[in-house]
């Protein structure tokens, strides 16, 4: 699957990624109103395969974003939504619910923008309350992406599993920094953004391990996956489908159809009769 | 030498060269860029203000590059502003390049304001193979003509001939780019048109080569976060111009319903060219 905020807000973008055998688009994160988001630099390649964003949850809004998604039929589109009040996220499920799409991932997670995402996510009364309010307005799954704030994600998971959500994301990017020596200045016009990319993968791994072991809900694993290997590690660690991000800076689309032809190799080479035979093997250890 | 274009460089700004009340020239010391291939370009950082995407510049002086600006936005008047000595930040060159086919023997070049700056890298390698190359430099008036020194000087050598047009006559020929090419095509075979400028300007290029059966190649711009395919603000349909540009072909614009109709804004709303 594609993970949140990469490349999602356009529909052609969306119908060539579905050629790449891609499993599923997880859109930009969706707000009430359009956001322009920060002033640049807002993405900055860290080398090693890691980078570091303070985008600002930049989207075109509610309105203009279901207009773009109107023609969609058959690509799988799970729109991201986020915002601050429960008020605002029903009222975007209302709309986006007639359309062609597979269901929701609420940001409760999104490191760098005031009174959205982490600093909801780390209120477990505005978790329940916002989770409730999108349960009550659709039908559709809905999974809720968590990430490592100061609540402990397993009890964040488990107040949004309680709320009515279907599915776990784990994890978001991770709050961080980088600062210029030579102009001894914050890179990020933000300062601080989220870390993503290969730096964060065992966190995430860490993450899906202890929620998939401890919750019953389905979780799908996010964070520095560029590789078969990684998707591979995090179903063992107990995901039932991998999010693909940061790793398009290096290689763009091509990299889905890239690893669901290695994964069928590694399926064939392995004897299993479907890839879900490792989906939390490592909970035995 | 660096040698990961994704690295951020620190470089001292080490001439300013004033080429329009509006538009500079800032020349810097930096390997990668002196290398970069015509259509790429460098994410410059001015700290604490901005970051943008730039064509780069050619310069005369080895292991050296510059850049163009037109001041206008909030990115670009902070970067016109800097002066020698301050430092700005580089990431890239990125992108993919205009292609010069072996087989190219006469060539026309298209640009409008500092639109030229990518195809005069492109004109210096034209030359260097001896290939035989038209520029036609369009700009609305004579106070906007710019570069005809240094284009000058990088095709006195070889096979080529400069031409300066201006929407109200006032310098050169008068006319826009398009209606000079125009009466080109008409007496001249040319084996490929090179463009790089306005976007509507470009359109009307692309659509004349294509009438005329003349392969054409153009360098489009858009609004980038990252530069490296990962925010998509600069999409046309599904072509990124950061990843899969910046330079598309004509069998490529064909299929581009965008092009010459609408980009994205910041939030990522398609706006339509008025």
């Amino acid at each position: 699957m594609l993970a949140s905020g990469i490349l999602g807000i356009s529909q052609s973008i969306f119908e060539r990624l579905y050629h790449e055998n891609i499993g599923g688009i997880v859109t930009k994160s969706i707000s009430v109103n359009p956001m322009k988001g920060y002033p640049n630099p807002t993405v900055i390649p860290l080398g090693g395969g890691s980078y570091l964003n303070a985008v600002g949850l930049s989207n075109p809004g509610v309105n203009a974003f279901s207009k773009e998604l109107s023609q969609n039929k058959t690509i799988p589109i799970i729109i991201s939504l986020v915002g601050s009040s429960e008020k605002e996220f029903s009222k975007m499920v209302k709309i986006f619910d007639k359309l062609n799409i597979l269901g929701y991932e609420i940001n409760l997670s999104c490191p760098h923008v005031s009174k959205m995402g982490m600093e909801v996510g780390d209120d477990p009364e505005a978790v329940n309350k916002i989770v409730k309010s999108v349960r009550m307005s659709t039908t559709k799954p809905i999974s809720v992406k968590v990430g490592v704030g100061s609540i402990d994600v397993v009890e964040l998971a488990r107040v949004a599993l309680d709320a009515g959500a279907n599915i776990i994301t784990a994890i978001n990017t991770l709050r961080a920094m980088s600062i210029d020596v030579e102009t001894m200045m914050p890179i990020l016009s933000n300062r601080i953004g989220g870390l993503s990319g290969n730096a964060i993968k065992p966190i995430g791994i860490r993450c899906v391990y202890e929620i998939s072991k401890k919750l019953e809900a389905p979780v799908i694993g996010c964070g520095g996956v560029s590789s078969w290997k990684d998707v591979i590690e995090y179903m063992i660690a107990g995901a039932s489908a991998v999010q693909i991000g940061s790793v398009l800076g290096s290689t763009g689309p091509r990299i889905f159809n890239q690893i669901t032809k290695e994964l069928k190799n590694y399926v064939e080479k392995k004897g299993l009769r479907n890839i879900s035979e490792i989906i939390g093997i490592a909970h035995k250890y | 030498m660096h040698t990961n274009i994704d690295k951020r460089r620190i470089v001292r700004i080490e001439e300013t060269i004033s080429e329009t009340p509006t538009v500079k020239t800032l020349v810097f010391k930096d390997d990668l860029s002196y290398t970069a291939k015509p259509g790429q370009f460098l994410m410059i950082w001015i700290p604490r203000i901005e970051e943008i995407p730039m064509s780069v510049m050619i310069n005369s002086k080895d292991g050296y590059a510059a850049v163009t600006i037109r001041k206008s936005g909030i990115g670009s008047t902070a970067l016109f502003d800097r002066k020698k000595g301050d430092l700005i930040g580089l990431r890239g060159p990125y992108g993919n390049k205009f292609v010069l086919k072996k087989s190219y023997q006469n060539t026309l070049i298209i640009g409008g304001g500092t639109g030229l700056v990518p195809l005069l890298r492109l004109a210096y390698y034209a030359s260097k193979k001896k290939i035989k190359t038209t520029i036609v430099l369009g700009a609305r008036t004579k106070r906007e003509v710019f570069f005809e020194k240094i284009a000058r000087k990088i095709t006195e050598k070889s096979d080529c001939t400069f031409l300066v047009c201006t929407d109200d006559g006032s310098y050169g020929i008068k006319g826009t780019t398009v209606s000079v090419m125009s009466s080109l095509v008409r007496e001249n075979i040319f084996d490929c048109v090179f463009t790089c400028g306005p976007e509507l300007m470009m359109k009307g290029v692309v659509g004349l080569a294509t009438e005329n059966s003349i392969p054409v190649q153009a360098s489009l711009e858009r609004y980038m976060k990252c530069g490296i395919g990962i925010c998509g603000s600069c999409c046309l349909d599904s072509s990124l111009v950061c990843q899969d540009g910046t330079v598309f072909n004509g069998r490529q614009l064909s299929k581009i319903l965008d092009f010459g109709i609408s980009y994205r804004d910041k939030d990522g709303q398609k706006i339509n060219y008025a």
